[in-house]
């Protein structure tokens, strides 16, 4: 999860990308102090007004929590992690159905070759 | 609230012929990092020479925080000139005292922490350093103090792409939240997720003045696209 920001959308909603799957990767765990905005300005390269707007939406949809003295942490609301996980898991499967769809595939067949790749790799 | 830097109707003419900015208006606001992008010839260091009070306005005026540029103004400005301006026979710890003379707000022991950093050794003479390294010498200088408003002048042009990143990230934790970092450059797509603002300049006057965020998002580009689109020859 580096921060292989892109140059043609807006940075705030890619550190935000990034940000939501390093917690629901757990490589943030529930209830983790998060770092400083300057720190994780720095180490993404960012301005800190941006990669504070980023901060400030996640505190804003609950996955982070601010503690009046110690900083950000991460939320220790398990279903919230676990929803916005879902959530994002939905988004790349149909995304992924499309591409299959302009490739030409049915369902049906997106289906069998899942079935059949999953099989050959587990 | 009054920005940190007003450039009213600015105008200056080299020898009665040459205009290099044309009655420019620019709100410069605190608390940003803002580039100051333009082609060759568009008056970026003319801009920054008047806000350091190197030259004289032919007409209209610059003010920082409220006052022309003077010697007050000079204490609240860290400049960072296009060409270096130090003794090549100096040793990097003279430099440091140096500076710690000539400005009260010097942290000579910031300035040590990044020479240490990225390898230099301050016994070393300037003669001995390659372009590069001077230019990163004379950038920890200037980003050692604690101004309110940071000038620097094409400060990533000489040197290579891992000390960018390095002297982009010290920009970043070195500013504090109410000083301003103005910085010239040509080399935007390095720079731009760095910066809050940019300001596109040509012919001395400002043609655009937005922050990058509101470029990508309404532009669906980068502003090194965006530039390259603007100024395309």
């Amino acid at each position: 999860m580096a921060w292989n920001l892109n140059s043609d959308r807006p940075i705030y909603a890619q550190i935000l990308e990034v940000m939501q799957l390093r917690i629901i990767s757990g490589r943030y765990h529930p209830g983790e102090k998060i770092p400083s905005v300057r720190d994780l300005a720095a180490e993404a390269g960012v301005n800190p007004n941006t990669m504070q707007k980023a901060l400030s939406e996640l505190e804003r949809n609950g996955l982070v929590v601010t503690q009046r003295t110690s900083g950000r942490m991460v939320t220790e609301d398990m279903e919230m992690i676990r929803k916005i996980r879902n959530k994002l898991a939905e988004e790349q499967v149909s995304e992924f159905i499309d591409k299959m769809k302009e490739l030409g595939f049915s369902k049906k067949e997106v289906l069998e070759l899942l079935e059949k790749m999953g099989g050959e790799n587990a | 609230m009054n920005g940190l830097v007003e450039v009213i109707n600015l105008t200056k003419f080299y020898e009665k012929r040459k205009m290099a900015l044309d009655h420019m208006n620019l709100t410069i606001p605190r608390g940003k990092i803002i580039g100051l992008l333009g082609p060759n010839g568009s008056g970026k260091t003319t801009l920054i020479k008047l806000m350091n009070g190197l030259l004289e306005a032919t007409e209209g005026e610059i003010l920082i925080n409220g006052r022309r540029p003077g010697p007050e103004t000079k204490n609240q400005i860290s400049y960072l000139p296009e060409r270096t301006y130090f003794q090549n026979s100096m040793q990097v710890n003279e430099l440091i005292s140096f500076f710690s003379d000539f400005y009260k707000d010097f942290r000579p022991e910031r300035a040590r922490q990044m020479l240490a950093n990225l390898n230099i050794s301050e016994n070393a003479r300037l003669k001995t350093l390659s372009k590069g390294t001077k230019e990163k010498v004379q950038l920890i200088m200037v980003m050692s103090r604690e101004a309110q408003l940071y000038v620097l002048d094409e400060p990533i042009a000489g040197v290579d792409p891992a000390a960018r990143d390095y002297i982009l990230r010290t920009i970043i934790t070195n500013y504090n939240e109410n000083a301003t970092v103005l910085l010239s450059t040509h080399l935007i797509s390095d720079i731009e997720k760095v910066l809050d603002e940019v300001i596109f300049i040509r012919n001395g006057r400002v043609v655009l003045q937005d922050t990058v965020e509101n470029i990508r998002e309404y532009k669906g580009k980068s502003v090194d696209a965006y530039f390259r689109e603007v100024f395309a020859c």
